[in-house]
């Protein structure tokens, strides 16, 4: 009996320790957004709205201009890698042509070499073709590291495309552009948008390589570290906290539209 | 492109001196072909015959290496797969997952800028039965339902040539039937060339009115299917075309009407104008339902070739026939179906019996023996049998 109840309270007690050691960090930054703070933001000083409510007032508006400059940073990234990725990984699968493996090979190679060794690389690089650093050095480096991305997710939709669709395209009286439009396109749009996601999350991330290709130009991470020597402003809280909620509200949206339409598909079969 | 019109008939299809290589080996070595307007044409052949290929070509899905394609007399080799005036119903029916069945059928029409593209779909729908699903997804239909609309996405468009590349081939043995009589009559009906690709003898007897038996990138024979069936031309097609019973031998003598050849000291009698070859070596058959059983040895008779005694090896019983194999002494084994007309078997393992058929029923081939002999005389060791059996079940599987 106690051996039963012992397995019984075990793992619900593991997986709320568990989840609690994960939450703790997050909770921590959304409950110091309302902080009413100084200078520094470590100790509680008493509930307010006013750095939600003023976000850019702080130093001049420093923390929005690192944030609107992620974004630029991450919209274009992601946009440059996903187009350019989606066609290297079409090509890869579907046509045979010399050092297509090496390719292949050698697209992993940004996802396994160190940050630090890749953000190093680019920098003596951009600093030997005389290239000054900023957001296009950025903008550089975050879609070079985001292409591999994009190929890996990209590729194992094509790969799992019947050509035949393709070719009854074809046969139905489709130019090359109306197959790839009407066809090709939509059918590998999950697996692009997934790999637009990734690279706008991993550039948006990034501090190690930005920090050492972004010269005067300051990104949302990059602020943060600069500002965690002398006290973050609860103003970097709110934002953090901001993009967490957003990132939360699309998952769940995804997830009751995707168990929706599950139902009414199962309704219909 | 082709717009507008529609085509009013089904075309012509010609292929002149069709060769296709692909890098390692040759697909199809040299072909041509006619297939007269609002005829249903099979190919027929084993896998890797150089059948699908074919059909590929035509389609347009590839190039060949040599050798002119022409659609109702009109050059369409240089032409792009969407500028050809042929539809293909696919293997796997590559139907679009994300549109509607409705969106599937009207895909063509709308490509060819086609006015009341849905009216027309709708009405391709109701030709196969199917118009009550076409709010619905491809995924959400059966096999049989997915491949009705594969056709209606292909007919809609009235091809002047349509073509079907074994696309009964996944569906259940009583819905294969009921789609062969369909596909029949909806080609009837709609008055399109159909070539229709298959590796299913019965299939393409079902439905075609000529066959094309295909062999190693060659036409081994062509013609209606009662013809091949009865005058087979080459050993390749007594077998592939039902079975055969086969023998090889010089011929004895010979009168204004027929030939004697001599089968391991008997004298086999065929029409002259029933075999190929007059002289020589020669290889001659009789299928296996033209054969009689009899216990004792029959009175001879001038219009019967009579083969025994032998010994009955296996017997099978399949319903509507039996089928026997019996052992003759030097000769090999032979094939015999019987009509169960009253009951069951009537002959048992190990009975002696002998066998007559009909003079007019055998056939003469017209390849040389010398050029297969080691292949296809009946030879009874166990070794070869057992080789036999195992090559028929490994194209079974590849098949599979």
């Amino acid at each position: 009996m106690t051996r039963i109840s012992f397995g019984k309270w075990l793992l619900p007690l593991y997986a709320a320790l568990a989840l609690i050691f994960l939450m703790v960090p997050i909770v921590y930054t959304f409950i110091f957004s309302f902080n009413d703070s100084l200078k520094s933001n470590i100790t509680w000083r008493g509930f307010t709205l006013d750095k939600w409510l003023h976000v850019c007032a702080v130093q001049n508006g420093a923390v929005c201009q690192a944030f609107g400059n992620s974004l630029v940073i991450g919209l274009v990234a992601t946009v440059i890698a996903t187009t350019l990725g989606t066609m290297i990984a079409i090509a890869l699968v579907r046509y045979r042509f010399k050092f297509r493996s090496a390719t292949s090979l050698l697209l992993f190679l940004p996802m396994a070499t160190p940050e630090v060794v890749l953000g190093a690389g680019l920098a003596a690089q951009f600093l030997s073709l005389g290239v000054p650093k900023d957001m296009l050095t950025i903008i550089l480096a975050h879609t070079m590291f985001c292409i591999s991305f994009v190929v890996v997710t990209v590729k194992a939709r094509v790969a799992g495309l019947d050509p035949a669709l393709e070719e009854a395209g074809r046969d139905l009286y489709g130019s090359p552009g109306q197959v790839f439009a009407r066809i090709t396109f939509p059918l590998l749009l999950p697996g692009i948008l997934a790999a637009a996601l990734l690279s706008f999350a991993l550039s948006f991330d990034d501090f190690i390589i930005t920090n050492f290709n972004s010269g005067a130009v300051t990104t949302f991470p990059k602020y943060i570290y600069i500002s965690a020597s002398r006290g973050i402003p609860a103003e970097a809280n709110v934002i953090a906290s901001a993009v967490f909620i957003l990132a939360l509200v699309l998952v769940v949206t995804a997830q009751v539209s995707s168990a929706a339409r599950a139902k009414r598909q199962a309704g219909l079969g | 492109m082709v717009t507008g019109a529609f085509a009013d008939r089904g075309a012509d299809l010609e292929l002149v001196g069709i060769q296709k290589r692909f890098p390692g080996f040759t697909a199809i070595e040299h072909l041509d072909l006619v297939i007269p307007a609002g005829s249903f044409f099979a190919l027929l052949g084993p896998s890797g015959c150089g059948k699908t290929t074919t059909l590929r070509l035509v389609a347009g899905l590839e190039e060949p290496t040599d050798g002119r394609i022409l659609i109702g007399g009109k050059d369409v080799t240089t032409q792009k797969a969407y500028q050809r005036p042929v539809n293909t119903v696919f293997q796997s029916y590559a139907l679009f997952p994300h549109m509607t069945v409705l969106e599937n059928v009207a895909f063509g029409l709308r490509r060819r800028k086609i006015t009341d593209a849905r009216s027309l779909a709708h009405e391709a729908l109701r030709l196969v039965e199917l118009d009550h699903l076409a709010a619905r997804r491809p995924g959400q239909l059966s096999g049989g339902q997915q491949q009705r609309v594969a056709l209606a996405r292909a007919i809609v468009n009235r091809p002047a040539l349509l073509l079907l590349d074994e696309p009964l081939g996944a569906l259940d043995l009583k819905l294969r039937r009921q789609m062969q009589l369909e596909l029949k009559s909806i080609q009837e009906d709609v008055g399109l060339t159909f070539l229709h690709v298959t590796h299913d003898q019965e299939e393409a007897m079902t439905m075609a009115d000529t066959i094309a038996v295909m062999n190693k990138g060659r036409i081994e024979q062509l013609g209606a299917p009662e013809q091949l069936y009865d005058l087979p031309k080459t050993a390749f097609v007594a077998n592939f075309l039902g079975q055969s019973n086969l023998f090889t031998g010089p011929v004895l003598g010979e009168t204004s009407t027929s030939i004697t050849v001599d089968v391991a000291g008997r004298g086999i009698v065929v029409p002259k104008a029933r075999s190929h070859r007059h002289a020589g070596d020669v290889t001659i058959g009789v299928r296996p339902e033209k054969l009689t059983l009899h216990r004792e040895n029959p009175v001879a008779d001038s219009s019967h070739n009579v083969m025994g005694p032998g010994r009955v090896r296996d017997v099978s019983f399949t319903g509507v026939s039996t089928q026997y194999l019996v052992a003759v002494p030097g000769i090999g084994t032979l094939v015999v179906f019987e009509q169960n007309r009253s009951f069951g078997p009537v002959e048992g393992e190990g009975d002696e019996v002998w066998l007559t058929w009909n003079v007019e029923h055998g056939f003469g081939l017209d390849d040389d023996p010398a050029d297969w002999e080691t292949k296809f005389v009946a030879d009874t060791s166990t070794k070869s049998i057992a080789a036999q059996r195992r090559a028929t079940l490994v194209t079974e599987l590849e098949e599979a």
